[in-house]
């Protein structure tokens, strides 16, 4: 089983494995990073449009530190492979959720009822 | 690695070379990055579920909006569920890493109970919702919020199954090479999920509360 083991570390690096310092970090950051938008929004000290660009920030943040420190991203794991794989992925969300919201925006509001009115029999 | 020549009789003609055995792999080896591969090919899923949602979301049919509909107090308890989870999976693993089975089981345990609660408190909000005539087929809005929570819960669902399944495996076998492999699968696949439920609640639950 040794040898196993010491041949899957010397063929890809393996996966960085955590510690419990990092699991501890990373949960304390998360649950700061949930509380302080869940509190915003049930408090509603600021008007909606503050909350929901803080709250989005507050999201990225966390995913940010759920991806370090719970699922060990960093760029040497799998010769960059995964990191590779997640920049990728990451391109395409961004063309999946922009580009549907876009397009989807200006179609809304160009097709409102009675946009055209004057071109109906 | 053997290197076979290939003599070729005529003179001028350079010899052939060739590799005749692959590279040798050890098993298990690409395992990893197969997976995570696998998870960004699930991210998609979400990503077009979150699009959905983020063009139908604001359709209401002149049915119930998410002010009528959703209790932020009992998101934030599922929030936790989850989060309390991804924390004890992380100490199975350290427990796994040490090769303690007993520490690893109890831990695994753990979170399928956080899991669980979780997928309880879910169905729970789920039946209250459709209780107070707020199903899927009620407007674009809850057509789209189900489909994209609801495959959330499905894969929580799963993961649970799995989880169940490896501490059979783990009971039976111990912390062998390839029970820890695939336990390292479903570490990923777990934190992954509360990942997902990081942007479910920002955009549906905290964004529909605005």
């Amino acid at each position: 089983m040794s040898a196993d083991a010491h041949a899957e570390h010397a063929h890809g690096e393996g996966h960085a494995e955590g510690t419990l310092r990092g699991y501890l970090i990373g949960f304390g950051l998360s649950v700061v990073l949930t509380a302080i938008p869940f509190w915003l929004v049930m408090t509603g000290h600021f008007d909606s449009q503050t909350t929901a660009l803080a709250i989005m920030g507050f999201a990225m943040v966390q995913i940010v530190v759920h991806m370090v420190f719970f699922l060990h991203m960093n760029t040497k794991s799998e010769h960059g492979w995964s990191m590779m794989a997640l920049i990728f992925t990451l391109i395409l969300v961004v063309i999946t959720l922009t580009g549907s919201l876009w397009v989807m925006y200006h179609l809304n509001t160009n097709m409102m009822p009675g946009h055209d009115m004057s071109q109906m029999p | 690695m053997t290197m076979t020549v290939t003599t070729v009789q005529d003179a001028g003609v350079q010899p052939v070379f060739y590799v005749k055995d692959e590279h040798d792999h050890p098993e298990g080896g690409s395992t990893m990055l197969g997976f995570w591969i696998y998870l960004m090919s699930d991210c998609l899923i979400f990503a077009a579920l979150f699009a959905t949602y983020g063009v139908l979301g604001r359709s209401f049919a002149a049915g119930p909006s998410p002010h009528d509909l959703f209790e932020l107090p009992l998101v934030a308890l599922n929030t936790s569920m989850l989060l309390f989870s991804s924390i004890t999976y992380g100490f199975a693993m350290l427990a796994m890493e040490k090769g303690r089975v007993g520490t690893t089981q109890l831990w695994l345990a753990i979170t399928g109970l956080f899991g669980l609660a979780f997928l309880g408190i879910e169905l729970y909000e789920f039946t209250h919702l459709i209780l107070e005539g707020a199903t899927p087929q009620r407007s674009a809005f809850l057509s789209s919020f189900f489909t994209l929570v609801g495959t959330h819960g499905l894969h929580v669902t799963f993961g649970l199954i799995w989880l169940v399944t490896l501490m059979v495996q783990v009971a039976q076998r111990g912390l062998v090479q390839t029970n820890r492999r695939r336990l390292m699968c479903l570490s990923l696949f777990w934190h992954f999920l509360d990942v997902i439920w990081i942007g479910v609640f920002t955009f549906v639950y905290l964004m529909g509360m605005l």
